[in-house]
């Protein structure tokens, strides 16, 4: 059943071909229904793949299918391929899930839009770039992915585009990601370089006897390609812009998938990192530290409820990487599961919210909704707590895995990473106890305005409400996949093996730090949920106290970096335009009046004489003669 | 054996050919170009009845025959070109039939 | 005796020779070609070509040379050329250079080499004295067995030669427009036209002169008139 692997991407790439050719006629809704079977097939062609594994000895667990020579270019010879191990498999397996789960949901979320179906197809397109990322058995075959996912965010957040925050957001999204892939494209010619081919089952058997050197150039420039496909700082600046497209999208690209991408390629190449110098897993994981931390903090002071869950994507992700840069590899594939799972509900829950609030998504503007949408209210929480990392849900068992991790490398990492968890508890009750408690605020004033019209809050159809069950059921129960009570309940962990070739960091430490480890960290959580409930339920400190401005404006850094661009960074690219125009334009057309000079110059020897042209023949003649004499002998 | 060596007669077409080059060169007269021409012509002829006589081979002079020949067709043609151009322009010289000026 | 002969053929050759290319009258150039053509074909008698000595004054000297002269009396292109202006600038440099280069290469080739002038001999045809063989058999035997073809192909060249030529000089219908200026009469008009400014300017200034002179006399008259 493994050989069906080629399946999983057929079936969006048909769903793409078939709406790009009749979306329009079918039209609302069978363009979204279309979509959702087609995904849904995909994800059945990925159950049946796992299966297909699950039945394979162990130690066979690599299946490779080759579908045909991509570029046959002398030495350099890239496939189109597809490797099904356990990674990608794994992989494979929550984003078509997740993905049909939003495709449904959107049919009803975009209901009355002008440009239904091409809301699906671009949805559909990016799936299908997904599993191209996640399937392809060569390097190039996840860059074409990684690029078709970057162009597909920038389609679908810039969706309206009528309005052009959104369309400067897309384009936000694209430039920005574009500086990471430049890291990734080195980073492959510098793979090619070094092991003659990108295949990664060459590349990964050849990674142990590579030099420590290019290993860690390889390691950092892939890092900066994840840094700017993961959102992690410096790139992460386009990840809350993000937020202008319609909440599916940001649900299934920048909670689920496409952000994830970067942990995907990073467990990935594994080996290569095990190779590289000491200090550039470190830097991965101080650079993923930096910004967990830094984007709870400006998660706290947001009022824009996609907003706080856009930089708490942020500081979620940037858990992974400190899981990856500490070794653990099975704790950041863990916690990219259960994330994706949790945020996506909580995505999707927040547009529930703003679709029955009529798209208001200020939070000043809520409260008390859990009377109005009982079933929305009830699923948000569930995402809640897994996020916050209340046991038994979902968030805590990968929350504490990373924690763990982050432990067996360096304290001062672990205290750090343990206050961003906090924080996170405390930012999303925050926003929970603003949206479903306390009073109705719904007609409050902001910046002297109220809003226009009546609003009458109201849950949202089945549609929309059936996904957030099924993902409030897996963010509950997520957590079975990877217990670690005793080594056999670590069934993620040890399904995970063959990818990993051994580099799992082994975690020394004592079992019984390790409950002490936990307990602290559900002390810490529910710290966080009780300040939370101080300030937003109790009403009894100020909201200002924590509410900091300086932190809802990203400590500056989005306005530094516009300045930037503005000023210095302009100057620099007017000079580059200037080089390529007078320099580098001057020599082609200098080329092209260079000739044209010398034609009107040598055209002068054509006066028309007769005799002229017999001394040209006569001055011929004599050169001839010379020449030949010149090779006689004598 | 000969009694004027073939280098003689050789060295004397050489001036005879550059004679008629340098005339061709420099007079305007259609004609007089032409005459210049059938001096170098002449001056052919001259070789190859020399190199004839040197190496023995009859077929050097075969050829001064053809050459004769097709001299003669060429200046029927020709001067029935000047005569041709010369009609339309009175007092023409070689300089003033430069119509192909670049 | 043979030695005397060539030296006089020889200094008639380049007389004729200069004596064509430096004649301001283009009659006189046909009968210095006719001097040269003649000395050539005695050449070729000391070669004992005699056929080719014989064709050469019937057909070169004969008829090419009348065809010439023709040509210059029917179209009256008598007028003697300016042989000192050279509107073409370089043109007498360059061609006393190309024309002394040429003669030097040639005495060059020929006299000093070793394989670079000569070809290779025709297979069969040999060239034997007089007295075995007369000159007109050889070249006759030759020509209609070897060289047949291209006899044949001189045939049909003349043919069309002929055609060529009457085609060339029949008179299309209609009438020309006027032909534009020669060079050579634009020269001589611009000159002539510069050299009676001149003279107008004289002349001008004289009658200016003479004007006033002739003013003061009336002045001076009227003033004795007066007093």
């Amino acid at each position: 059943m493994v050989e069906l692997v080629w399946l999983i991407p057929a079936f969006p790439l048909l769903g793409f071909l078939v709406l790009l050719v009749a979306g329009r006629k079918l039209g609302e809704p069978g363009a979204g229904i279309f979509a959702t079977l087609m995904m849904g097939g995909s994800f059945l062609s990925a159950v049946a793949v796992f299966v297909g594994l699950v039945d394979r000895n162990e130690n066979d667990r690599f299946y490779e299918l080759t579908l045909f020579e991509w570029i046959p270019s002398g030495d350099f010879s890239v496939d189109v391929g597809f490797l099904a191990d356990p990674l990608a498999i794994t992989m494979t397996l929550f984003i078509t899930g997740i993905a049909t789960l939003i495709h449904l949901y959107s049919i009803g979320y975009m209901h009355g839009d002008a440009n239904f179906y091409k809301f699906f197809l671009y949805l559909i397109l990016f799936a299908f770039s997904m599993l191209m990322l996640v399937l392809g058995n060569n390097l190039l075959l996840t860059f074409l992915g990684w690029e078709g996912v970057g162009t597909c965010s920038y389609l679908l957040i810039s969706f309206w585009f009528t309005d052009e925050a959104n369309a400067s957001a897309g384009k936000k999204a694209f430039v920005t990601n574009r500086v990471g892939d430049f890291g990734f494209m080195i980073a492959m010619f510098l793979a090619f370089f070094t092991f003659g081919s990108i295949n990664y089952g060459e590349m990964l058997s050849g990674a142990p006897g590579m030099a420590v050197g290019t290993a860690t150039a390889i390691t950092l420039l892939l890092f900066v390609g994840a840094a700017g496909k993961s959102a992690q700082f410096p790139l992460y600046l386009w990840l809350p812009d993000a937020m202008a497209g319609p909440t599916p999208v940001s649900a299934l690209i920048h909670a689920a998938t496409m952000v994830t991408s970067g942990i995907y390629l990073l467990t990935r190449v594994n080996p290569i990192i095990a190779q590289a110098d000491g200090w550039a897993p470190d830097i991965i994981m101080w650079v993923g530290l930096f910004t967990a931390l830094f984007a709870a903090s400006i998660a706290v002071a947001q009022k824009d409820i996609k907003k706080v869950l856009a930089f708490s994507t942020v500081s979620q992700l940037g858990f992974m990487f400190v899981a990856v840069g500490s070794g653990v590899y099975v704790a950041a594939i863990f916690h990219m599961i259960t994330h994706a799972f949790f945020k996506a509900l909580l995505f999707l829950g927040a547009g529930s919210v703003i679709h029955g609030m009529h798209d208001e998504q200020d939070m000043r503007r809520y409260g008390a909704l859990y009377k109005v949408m009982p079933v929305t209210a009830f699923t948000f929480i569930i995402g809640w707590l897994a996020i916050a990392g209340v046991p038994p849900f979902a968030g805590f068992w990968s929350k504490d895995e990373i924690l763990l991790g982050a432990y067996n490398e360096n304290k001062v990492a672990w205290v750090l990473l343990l206050l961003a968890a906090v924080m996170t508890a405390f930012y999303m009750s925050r926003l929970v106890f603003m949206t479903f408690f306390g009073k109705a605020r719904w007609d409050a004033e902001i910046d002297g305005e109220v809003p226009e019209h009546e609003i009458h809050p109201h849950e949202s159809p089945k549609t929309m409400l059936l996904p957030l069950v099924v993902l409030a059921g897996l963010a509950a129960a997520g957590g079975a996949m990877n217990l670690p009570f005793t080594h056999s309940l670590k069934r993620l962990e040890i399904w995970l093996e063959p990818s990993l070739f051994g580099n799992e960091q082994h975690i020394n430490v004592a079992a019984g730090t390790k409950w002490g480890l936990a307990i602290i960290a559900i002390v810490g959580a529910l710290s966080g949920v009780a300040g939370a409930a101080w300030i937003y339920l109790k009403h009894k400190a100020p909201a200002s106290l924590v509410e900091k401005p300086i932190m809802e404006s990203g400590w500056g850094y989005d306005t530094a970096v516009s300045n930037f661009m503005g000023g210095p960074g302009r100057k620099g690219f007017d000079a580059a335009a200037w080089f390529d125009k007078t320099i580098i334009d001057g020599v082609v057309n200098g080329a092209g009046s260079v000739v044209k000079g010398s034609g009107t110059l040598l055209a002068k020897l054509q006066t028309g004489y007769v005799r002229s042209s017999a001394v040209g023949i006569a001055g011929g003649a004599v050169a001839l003669v010379v020449y030949f004499l010149a090779r006689t002998s004598f | 054996m000969p009694n004027v060596d073939a280098a003689y007669y050789l060295i004397l077409a050489a001036m005879l050919f550059s004679i008629g080059a340098f005339g061709l060169l420099v007079r305007r007269n259609p004609l007089v170009m032409f005459m210049c021409v059938e001096l170098m012509l002449n001056a052919v002829n001259l070789t190859f009845v020399a190199f004839s006589r040197d190496l023995n081979d009859v077929g050097g002079q075969v050829n001064v025959f053809f050459v004769l020949v097709v001299a003669a067709a060429e200046v029927v043609v020709g001067l029935a070109i000047i005569v041709a151009v010369m009609r339309h322009r009175p007092g023409a010289t070689a300089d003033d039939l430069s119509v192909l000026r670049g | 005796m043979e030695f005397v002969v060539f030296v006089i053929a020889a200094i008639m050759v380049l007389a004729g020779a200069v004596g064509v290319v430096a004649s301001r009258h283009p009659v006189h150039s046909a009968l210095s070609l006719v001097g040269t053509l003649f000395s050539v074909a005695v050449l070729f008698v000391l070669q004992e070509a005699h056929l080719l000595a014989a064709v050469q004054v019937i057909v070169y000297t004969g008829a090419i040379v009348v065809l010439f002269l023709f040509v210059i009396m029917l179209l009256g292109v008598d007028e003697a050329e300016e042989l000192d202006i050279e509107p073409i600038a370089g043109q007498r440099p360059i061609a006393i250079g190309l024309a002394a280069a040429s003669a030097v290469l040639a005495i060059v080739v020929f006299a000093v080499t070793t394989d670079g002038a000569t070809g290779a001999r025709s297979a069969t045809a040999e060239l034997l004295p007089e007295q075995v063989k007369p000159n007109i058999n050889q070249i006759a035997e030759v020509l209609f067995t070897d060289y047949v073809f291209a006899f044949e192909l001189t045939a049909l060249l003349l043919t069309i030669a002929v055609v060529g030529a009457v085609a060339l000089s029949r008179k299309a219908g209609g009438d020309f427009e006027p032909a534009p200026e020669s060079v050579l009469a634009k020269t001589q008009r611009e000159t002539a036209e510069a050299e009676q400014a001149i003279l107008d300017e004289v002349a001008a200034k004289v009658a200016a002169q003479d004007a006033a002179k002739q003013a003061a006399t009336n002045e001076a008259t009227e003033e004795a008139a007066d007093a």
